[in-house]
């Protein structure tokens, strides 16, 4: 049976290091995988989606709508933007984190209100500060792998050691605060 | 081992595996890290980014004339600006295999159409493969090479943004050498006179012939017999999709050459199923052929030939199975791509944006983003290098009508520039028109992700290369004003502005400064703030188009993970509350 997972975000936040290190633990698992990601224009501050697939044999490397067992988002807006992806079924974790786009910035449009609790009215949420707690440990930019953290206690896939994944994937100079920022997202309640 | 990697990284890989000696591309979204991931293999390929698509096909073509196994990539359009030595190479046919990789962009995610590049193949007569995944990217394009030198033609190896930008499974290969035969000057096969061409027309018909015959028997093309209901002829990605969306007793005929189509082969699988489909994304190219066959099939009456396809869409198209999805009580607002905060290049647009009078021709890249909301500073983009040419007509047509009120600027990038923007330089000089031509400098090509250019110092394989400097371009050309200006600075951004409209001479402008996304130059960073007490809302800050500016709770704000301390917002606010 082939999993769906959709990581959407706004260019910039680290949506694709996070689908690497996920994919890096789901090979090593022995999955077969397939991953798919947008790159150019599409990349410019704009909001961006990665959509990873793995179990005995994948064949496409995109889903359509109402195929995600997964959502995650980067950033609230966005989950709202791609809950149309989501199984019925499915499950969505969401950064409790606004970024403002241009439009709203500009005064040309309104950021929406209650966009975690219209999810949460549609799907089983697990909402996590991860923007909150990556800056209490010292780096803001850590926020995806926090909320990677999170996301792996939803997966199951006990079977994976993702801190040894992480050490395998990630850069030695960003290793420490990114195994930390791992743990915290793990210690996010469900 | 299985490597997980892109199909850009796999066809690299093939390419290197298939003994590829020269490479020479530009770069273009989804094509990119096809060439990114060549230098690796520097010790047995040389690579290159050439200025544009033309040159890097010339390139790739004139190594394999002097006999070495040769390669070049480029996005969907770029094909476009390559066509001339693509429709030449097939009539002379080639020395070493010569592979032209062609990445489509179905859904127009970095684009601007959709074009469907299979036609090249049946327009310029030269064999089509196309992958499914990034194992076949690899082993595909090593097919490629063989037969390009078996049946003496280029040969289109096409991919999709789908193909390119997903990863799957690999597995690696040794690299096997191809030694060319010592070069001998060959006139009558690689000198296109008229009498050539003649000579090599039915000669190309022949060998069209003859690869129908090998495409009937190429292992790239499988049959998987599952049952006799139901057929899928399906090729590319639409293959993935395919195989998702049809029960399990679907039989399928996956074609990985799909120019010349192996009629034989097909009409043989048709009679093997009581209903056959055609899918393929976009365009009917293999549905017309197989109808125009007289073979029974459906495809495109179902399946829609706009935007791209995924398993999903699919089954809506083909059993009319709605998805179950659940609607969420609010509305994302859009989120278009937008400037960087901090791009050098902002201040140029946001001086242009004041001035209603001002018509302005963009080009592709980074700065066709300076059409955006609020800066709204672009009145047209058309293609690479298109920006100068296309202010020159709009300008005499000004002049036709009598209208003096418009001035007309030419905006291009610095890559822009090298690959098809000085002839547009030229032309306005040349045919005098009243037009700025800009080059806005970021000593990068931006968009694709920070390739080098003719003017960045740097080649593909990171090595120092000459620099050459957009003004002695100008210069040379006989642009006899040429402001060089900082566009962070505004006061001399508008000065450079000012003085240029008011030259009698031909003027230029460059505006320069690096993109910040280079990784190489340490770029000074600093943050802005507003003093909360000073800011009186008057909301001008927003009109720089800053990701990184805001308003909140009725004062502008910066968003301090954003901001890189360009102080373009500063110089805008007239209380002096940014600092």
């Amino acid at each position: 049976m082939t999993k769906n997972i959709i990581l959407v975000g706004v260019g910039g936040q680290g949506a694709i290091l996070v689908s690497k290190v996920l994919t890096a633990g789901l090979v090593k698992a022995g999955y077969d995988v397939k991953m798919s990601e947008v790159h150019g224009m599409a990349q410019r501050g704009g909001s961006v989606s990665t959509q990873v697939r793995y179990g005995d044999k994948v064949y496409s490397p995109i889903i359509g709508l109402g195929q995600a067992d997964i959502l995650v988002a980067f950033e609230k807006m966005e989950a709202v933007r791609y809950a149309e992806y989501l199984k019925p079924d499915g499950v969505a974790i969401i950064n409790d984190h606004a970024i403002v786009p241009m439009s709203v910035a500009a005064g040309q449009a309104t950021y929406p209100e209650g966009t975690i609790e219209a999810m949460q009215n549609a799907f089983s949420c697990l909402v996590v500060d991860a923007s909150r707690i990556a800056q209490s440990i010292g780096n803001a930019r850590c926020q995806n792998i926090v909320l990677f953290g999170a996301m792996t206690k939803i997966l199951g896939l006990e079977e994976i050691d993702w801190v040894e994944i992480l050490k395998e994937t990630l850069a030695p100079k960003i290793l420490e605060i990114n195994l930390l920022a791992f743990n915290k997202g793990r210690e996010v309640e469900a | 081992m299985k490597h997980l990697m892109t199909g850009n990284e796999a066809a690299a890989r093939g390419a290197f595996e298939a003994g590829l000696k020269v490479g020479s591309a530009y770069p273009g979204t989804p094509s990119t890290e096809i060439f990114e991931n060549l230098p690796q293999y520097r010790e047995h390929v040389y690579c290159e980014w050439a200025p544009n698509e033309k040159v890097a096909t010339e390139v790739a073509y004139g190594a394999s004339i002097a006999g070495v196994r040769s390669m070049t990539a480029m996005k969907h359009v770029g094909v476009n600006v390559a066509a001339d030595p693509i429709f030449t190479a097939t009539y002379n046919g080639v020395g070493g295999g010569f592979v032209i990789v062609s990445a489509d962009d179905p859904d127009m995610h970095s684009s601007q159409n959709e074009q469907d590049n299979r036609y090249y193949a049946k327009f310029a007569k030269m064999p089509l493969i196309e992958p499914s995944d990034s194992q076949e990217c690899k082993d595909f394009i090593k097919e490629a090479f063989a037969l390009s030198e078996r049946f003496d033609l280029p040969v289109l190896f096409r991919m999709t943004t789908r193909i390119c930008h997903s990863k799957s499974l690999v597995e690696f290969c040794e690299r096997e050498e191809h030694e060319p035969a010592p070069y001998k000057r060959d006139v009558a096969k690689f000198v296109c006179t008229p009498a050539n061409a003649k000579r090599h027309r039915p000669m190309l018909e022949a060998k069209l012939a003859e690869l129908e015959k090998y495409s009937n028997q190429s292992p790239l093309n499988t049959e998987e017999i599952n049952g006799t209901k139901i057929g899928v002829i399906t090729a590319s990605i639409a293959y993935q999709y395919a195989k998702e969306v049809f029960p399990a007793d679907t039989s399928f005929l996956k074609l990985g050459m799909t120019y010349p189509l192996p009629m034989e082969k097909i009409k043989a699988f048709s009679k093997k199923v009581d209903k056959l489909y055609i899918v393929e994304e976009l365009e009917p190219f293999m549905e017309e052929q197989i109808k125009a066959a007289g073979i029974e099939c459906i495809g495109k009456e179902l399946i829609s030939n706009q935007y791209e396809q995924n398993p999903q869409r699919l089954n809506e198209e083909i059993y009319g199975q709605k998805p179950a999805t659940v609607k969420v009580d609010s509305v994302a607002v859009p989120r278009p791509p937008a400037l960087c905060p901090g791009c050098p290049h902002r201040g140029f647009f946001y001086t242009m944006s004041k001035r209603k009078d001002f018509v302005i021709c963009g080009d592709i890249g980074c700065y066709t983003l300076g059409c955006a909301a609020p800066l709204n500073a672009m009145d047209s983009v058309v293609c690479m290098g298109g920006g100068f040419s296309v202010a020159h007509g709009m300008a005499k047509a000004f002049e036709a009508m009598g209208d003096n009120g418009h001035k007309v600027f030419g905006v291009l990038g610095d890559s822009t520039f090298f690959h098809s923007g000085m002839t547009g330089a030229a032309e306005i000089l040349y045919n005098r028109s009243h037009v700025i031509p800009c080059v806005l400098d970021n000593s990068i090509t931006g968009m694709t992700g920070q390739q080098d250019n003719p003017g960045s110092g740097e080649n593909l394989l990171g090595e120092p290369a000459p620099t050459i400097r957009i003004e002695d371009v100008l210069k040379s050309f006989g642009y006899q004003n040429i402001f060089i200006v900082d566009p962070q600075d505004l006061t001399a951004m508008q000065k450079a502005v000012d003085d240029a409209l008011s030259s009698e001479d031909p003027a230029a402008i460059i505006t320069r400064r690096p993109c910040l996304l280079i990784k190489k130059i340490k770029h000074e960073r600093g943050l802005c703030r507003v003093d909360a007490d000073k800011c009186r809302a008057c909301k001008l800050c927003l009109k720089a188009g800053c990701p990184a500016v805001f308003m909140e709770d009725g004062k502008a704000k910066i968003d301090a993970q954003l901001c890189v301390g360009c102080k373009v917002c500063a110089q805008i606010c007239p209380f002096g509350a940014i600092e």
